[in-house]
């Protein structure tokens, strides 16, 4: 497995590392900027994460997924800093002998990455900027 | 005994780390949670926070021993 906390995604490299010749199938999730939220507009977020133990979290889920589907490949990268819309700032991937392994896991590790990895975005808007989920 | 702090938390206290006075050291995580609440009652306003020692997320039983790396874990937002 390939667990990173970067400045900027490398989407070739997140590819190559998945790549396998007893692989039929490679997926690739990129989370991006989106340049709205709650009906604002954004202009950029920046990110922050506590690496040693984003590291490690991201390591126990992808352990599970490792566990639950026969996988060849699995990679985490999530960018920190400041980006701008239409950046990659989190790309998961999995790679198995047949599709439905890869997609499954996939989806599994961004839904947990999103539960329990210690990374937090401020979302800039034009008049102010909140840390997102951080009040009810 | 220093706190490491992040995103919400880091602003609500002004600085990167905290310190808890020596007279003041919590014994347990629950008690560091309690102490916090009185200074910071900002951080109450949070959806949840979370403490996590030596990397790892700790419940409110667990005992903070001297050495360990502490942080305050607000609402995690990444991805």
């Amino acid at each position: 497995m390939h667990i990173s906390i970067v400045d900027q995604i490398d989407l070739n490299e997140a590819y190559q590392q998945l790549q396998s010749d007893s692989a039929g199938g490679v997926n690739l999730f990129v989370g991006t900027v989106r340049d709205h939220a709650q009906g604002k507009q954004v202009t950029k977020l920046v990110f922050e994460a506590y690496v040693p133990m984003a590291l490690k979290q991201m390591e126990k889920i992808a352990l599970q997924a490792q566990q639950q589907w026969p996988l060849e490949g699995l990679v985490m990268q999530h960018a920190v800093g400041e980006k701008q819309i239409g950046e990659p700032v989190v790309v998961i991937g999995t790679s198995s002998a047949h599709r439905d392994a890869s997609f499954a896991a996939c989806r599994f590790l961004i839904d947990e990455l999103k539960k329990t990895v210690p990374i937090w975005k401020k979302e800039y808007y034009q008049d102010n900027s909140v840390w997102v989920n951080a009040h009810p | 005994m220093e706190i490491l702090l992040f995103g919400i938390t880091r602003e609500i206290v002004g600085q990167n780390q905290l310190t808890v006075p020596t007279q003041d050291r919590p014994e347990t995580v629950g008690k560091l949670k309690e102490w916090l609440a009185q200074q910071y009652p900002a951080l109450q306003k949070l959806s949840s926070l979370a403490v996590a020692v030596d990397s790892e997320y700790a419940d409110d039983a667990q005992p903070l021993p001297s050495g360990a790396e502490v942080a305050l874990i607000p609402p995690v937002s990444g991805g």
